[in-house]
């Protein structure tokens, strides 16, 4: 039988705030424990939550960006659950009326083996704010467990997909899109190690031209991409295999163990998925307005999409060259910043997306931190559409200025890369070259065209690589013919 | 919507309260009652009015994101019943 899988994602996504969800507590991570978890952090009788205005902000920059409905009013519950790293006993989340609604995301797949690359409209269920909880330590003190309150109340939102996804690789491809945009439009940083970008992803599988869903399970606190790849693969195997013996799937929250590569049901649902949601009664309802929304547009940056039609239409660029370009705003700016210093926008494309890329990618390096700047591949660029230097020469001083050797023209001398383009000069070159291999001319003469690539081979060794390929074959061709 | 002893029970123990058999029987007669009262109000026809979730007719304030909170830790430890390392202890919990 063919199989198909069903994958939908909910995200945690940490706000960038300064302070908590619904307290004047500081945000910052990696405090000594206990330093930043105020009385309403850990839950003093009679606090009371005071909403922060840059979290709805935040959630509002995301409703926008997603071109969602917002709402005029939403509504906090309170979500029941006993847990010590939770000590009100109630996570403060948002349940019937969320402050973001219906919106969509565009993906894009890669190719992979058996496909081409393509794009796919992901449907966003929702997206609604809520608090954090503390952390569990354990193994410090014998049969106790360290409670640390310092996250409890950090401001979340979290992001809810249909399940529209069809395979492991379009579940990471919105994963990854999520990840960027949400840093793209500045309301989390990103940082997955420290837990600030969160994704849950619930699989299940179905005969391939059923419609009914199979019973899910939910891979939990998924923080790499790479791991959220082997999980959703193992997990899709596993329950095909079930099925397949005969076996059921129970609905459960499963963890994926990076060591073994497996996946692990941690608790049966049945009990703990009884919240008992009701709305907070310490919380009035949420107001945004259209004025509010038009706040946050004003300060919104243009989005990766608008920037991408922007490449097609003003640098001729294709669609997946503008693509990769928008993958992150900090490739988008220096890609900009490159062009706008005088490079031509294709040639420009290419070298972002490949020597600058790759060597980024081998020294683990974010573009942020690249040793040559905008400004310097410009000049590196311009030199080789002015002919000052080739292809393969500009690689050679591409190493250099990465490798701190300095300005781009001072190591094209210090090299002697510069490119010859004196039609003297490269004329005595060919006949030298036409002197000493008669027996390749001959062979071109007799019909043979391979033998014209070797004879233009041997004059760029003769010219030490220097001399201009295009003129190479321009003046050989003329003296071969002559 | 009738309840019975088994949704008592599990009612307390959704929400940690502890409920001797007597005490589960004299508490599903009253929650009964308040159940009763509820489908008398659902007899009312609530078609076209718009749910309230505050019953003030007002939208929630916002606070600026600015951090008024100091470092409190050793006072709220002082009433703690164990700590260590800065972190409260509780008795062990395992998943």
């Amino acid at each position: 039988m063919q199989w198909e899988v069903v994958i939908g994602l909910e995200t945690h996504v940490q706000l960038q705030t300064k302070s908590k969800q619904f307290s004047g507590a500081s945000t910052t991570y990696g405090a000594a424990p206990n330093t930043q978890a105020c009385e309403v952090s850990i839950a003093l009788p009679g606090v009371l939550p005071v909403l922060n205005k840059q979290a709805v902000d935040c959630a509002i920059k995301f409703g926008l960006a997603i071109d969602a409905d917002i709402p005029p009013i939403s509504v906090f519950s309170r979500k029941n659950y006993f847990y010590p790293d939770l000590p009100k006993g109630y996570q403060i989340s948002q349940f019937e009326l969320p402050v973001v609604g219906k919106g969509t995301v565009t993906i894009l797949v890669p190719a992979s083996k058996n496909t081409e690359a393509y794009e796919k409209v992901i449907n966003i269920t929702r997206a609604h704010l809520e608090e954090d909880a503390g952390k569990s330590v354990h193994g410090a003190v014998e049969g106790m467990s360290g409670i640390d309150l310092n996250r409890a109340g950090t401001p979340l939102l979290e992001i809810v997909t249909e399940p529209d996804m069809r395979s492991a690789a379009e579940a990471v491809a919105y994963a990854k899109k999520l990840h960027e945009l949400v840093q793209w439009i500045g309301i989390c940083d990103g940082n997955m190690q420290e837990g600030s970008f969160r994704c849950d992803v619930n699989v299940s599988v179905r005969p391939k031209g059923t419609e009914k869903f199979g019973t899910r399970r939910e891979i939990k606190n998924l923080n790499s991409f790479k791991f959220m790849l082997q999980a959703i693969e193992y997990e899709t195997q596993w329950q095909i295999e079930t099925l397949e013996d005969g076996g059921t799937i129970q609905q459960a929250t499963v963890l994926f163990n990076p060591d073994t590569g497996e996946t692990r049901a941690m608790r049966s649902k049945e009990e703990a998925n009884d919240y008992r949601y009701f709305p907070d009664p310490d919380l009035l309802p949420l107001a945004v307005t259209a004025a509010d929304k038009a706040r946050v547009m004003a300060d919104m940056p243009m989005l990766p999409q608008a920037l991408q039609a922007q490449f097609v239409r003003d640098y001729a660029l294709s669609s997946y060259d503008a693509n990769a370009l928008t993958s992150s705003k900090a490739i988008a700016d220096y890609f900009i910043a490159t062009v706008q210093a005088g490079a031509e926008p294709k040639q420009a494309a290419n070298w972002v997306m490949g020597a600058v890329s790759a060597k980024l990618n081998a020294e683990e390096k974010s573009i942020l931190d690249s040793p040559l700047s905008a400004t310097q591949l410009a000049a590196l660029l311009k030199r080789i559409s002015d002919g000052t230097i080739s292809n393969n020469a500009a690689k050679q001083v591409f190493e250099a200025m990465w490798a701190g050797e300095g300005e781009v023209d001072a190591i094209i001398d210090a090299k002697g890369l510069k490119q010859v383009s004196d039609t003297g000069a490269i004329a005595a070159i060919i006949d030298g070259v036409l002197a000493a291999n008669p027996a390749m001319v001959a062979e071109f003469k007799a019909g043979k065209e391979k033998a014209f690539n070797a004879l233009v081979g041997q004059c760029m060794k003769a010219s030490q690589g220097k001399a201009n390929p295009a003129q190479v074959n321009e003046l050989l061709k003329q003296k071969l013919s002559a | 919507m009738a309840l019975n002893l088994d949704d008592i029970k599990r009612i307390a123990h959704l929400a940690r309260i502890q409920v001797s058999e007597q005490e589960a029987q004299a508490t599903l007669s009253k929650l009964s009652g308040i159940i009763g009262l509820i489908e008398q109000m659902q007899a009312v026809d609530t078609t076209g009015i718009v749910p309230m979730s505050h019953s003030q007719d007002v939208t929630q304030r916002l606070r600026d994101d600015v951090v008024t909170s100091d470092n409190q830790r050793e006072r709220f430890q002082s009433i703690a019943p164990a700590t260590q390392d800065g972190l409260y202890l509780v008795p062990k919990v395992i998943e």
